[in-house]
């Protein structure tokens, strides 16, 4: 591991402690929904990244594509297991979060509902990438559906918020921006820069680690 | 010119395969008659609980039969080398692509349209009155289905569990295009007029574009095989 890389590593570390004594000790508690509100500091920054990773994903396969550079395939690859990783922990946390707000684990709700179709959408880019043993092949069809899967986001978005929204007025209470104090959004920022660095840090180790591989295979 | 008459050659060479053989479609009209079954049976004999879901039954017919029917869609090239005679194809390979999603289109919509009789005869479903609305909707929903399900079905042919693949990749992608399909279908068999549904065919066409263009450009890639 290289001295930058152990440094992004404690950078992250520093900065999700500092995140979550924000979170649980600093911001003030929430004045209707109390302490569960604590979680949309890990929720909302969880999927703010996965947003990113996927953003990364579609430009690294697009770059594989136009130069057939590996490095763009083992960015990819790393950038969407990080993805898939912190859109789980998305779910899972808004899950955590609807049962005592919603009276529910799930419900059909527009952004759960986007937020799960992404998420099986690159499980199987995950699948895809696991099925196919010729390396060059592999990431020839990953980088396809890569670009396929981030272009479909929005309309995934679009569709399911109209499924929703359209035709059936949501009764449900809704996580909409109320007047917050500031030391939400102070709170709010820097577990967002902890979880950016945090993803910064997975995706440096698992590309070096599918550097090994390919040096260990070849 | 010559770009089109590349794709109208592939369209061409899979219509006579099929014509001769009557694999796919004969199976599929089986497997769409057995769909019809299936539905009757899971969900009773009730008429309103079948007319309340029919736009979802529809679709899923669809999509089951076009799953079914797309999967096998390059398979064929995969015998007597027909591969490396698509890879030795003059010009932009592209044309291949759009001639297997025309191919691939009309085997859709064919068996769409036994399904939509089908459903006239077992569900009561007034194929006369709707027949003209739901044209821009079933077509515009078939080409999303088929611009990408031909892309994934030249990439699954090459693995070993494709008809696991296959869907697994495939339906995810699709859920725009199934919602849109099944609202506006919906709105259109509740005597709703297509302006009503206007944000769903846009919808629709948007993912069109976006799927056909995404093929065209990187199908090159998908068939080096």
């Amino acid at each position: 591991m290289s001295g930058l890389q152990r440094g992004l590593g404690w950078l992250a570390v520093a900065s999700l402690t500092a995140g979550i004594v924000m979170a649980l000790g600093v911001a003030p508690r929430e004045a209707t929904q109390g302490n569960v509100q604590r979680i949309m500091y890990v929720h909302v920054p969880a999927i703010l990244i996965a947003y990113l990773a996927f953003a990364v994903v579609l430009v690294a396969s697009v770059i594989y594509l136009w130069r057939r550079a590996a490095g763009a395939d083992r960015l990819a690859h790393a950038s969407a297991e990080v993805g898939v990783v912190f859109t789980g922990i998305n779910i899972a946390t808004g899950s955590i979060w609807g049962k005592p707000t919603w009276g529910t684990w799930w419900t059909w709700d527009a952004r759960l509902t986007s937020a799960s179709i992404m998420f099986v959408i690159y499980l199987g880019y995950l699948l895809l990438r696991a099925m196919i043993e010729d390396r060059e092949r592999g990431a020839r069809f990953a980088a396809v559906l890569g670009i396929v899967a981030a272009l479909d986001i929005p309309l995934v978005h679009f569709s399911v918020y109209w499924w929703r929204t359209l035709h059936q007025p949501s009764t449900l209470l809704r996580p909409g921006p109320a007047p917050m104090d500031p030391t939400f959004v102070v709170a709010l920022t820097i577990n967002l820069v902890a979880f950016a660095l945090l993803y910064a840090y997975f995706l440096a180790r698992r590309v070096r680690l599918l550097e090994r591989e390919e040096q260990v295979l070849a | 010119m010559i770009y089109a008459r590349r794709a109208w050659i592939v369209l061409w060479k899979d219509l006579l395969s099929e014509r001769r053989s009557k694999e796919t479609l004969n199976a599929l009209f089986f497997f769409s008659l057995l769909l019809l079954f299936l539905f009757q049976f899971t969900l009773g004999a009730d008429r309103e609980r079948l007319v309340a879901a029919l736009p979802g039954l529809l679709w899923l017919g669809f999509i089951l039969s076009g799953l079914v029917g797309l999967g096998r869609a390059f398979l064929a090239e995969r015998e007597n080398d027909c591969w490396e005679g698509l890879l030795l194809a003059p010009g932009d390979k592209s044309a291949i692509y759009l001639g297997k999603v025309a191919g691939n289109l009309l085997l859709m919509l064919l068996v769409e349209a036994i399904l939509l009789v089908l459903f006239a005869v077992f569900f009561n479903l007034d194929l006369a009155a709707h027949l003209l609305p739901l044209a821009p909707v079933i077509g515009l929903g078939t080409i999303g289905f088929a611009a990408v399900g031909t892309l994934f079905g030249a990439m699954t042919a090459h693995v070993r569990a494709r008809e696991l693949l296959f869907p697994v990749l495939l339906l995810p992608v699709q859920v725009p295009v199934l919602l849109g399909a099944v609202k506006a279908t919906e709105a259109v068999l509740l005597g709703e007029p297509l302006a009503a549904v206007g944000h769903w065919l846009g919808l629709l066409a948007a993912a069109d574009v976006i799927y056909l263009t995404v093929g065209v450009l990187t199908f090159d890639a998908v068939l080096e095989a």
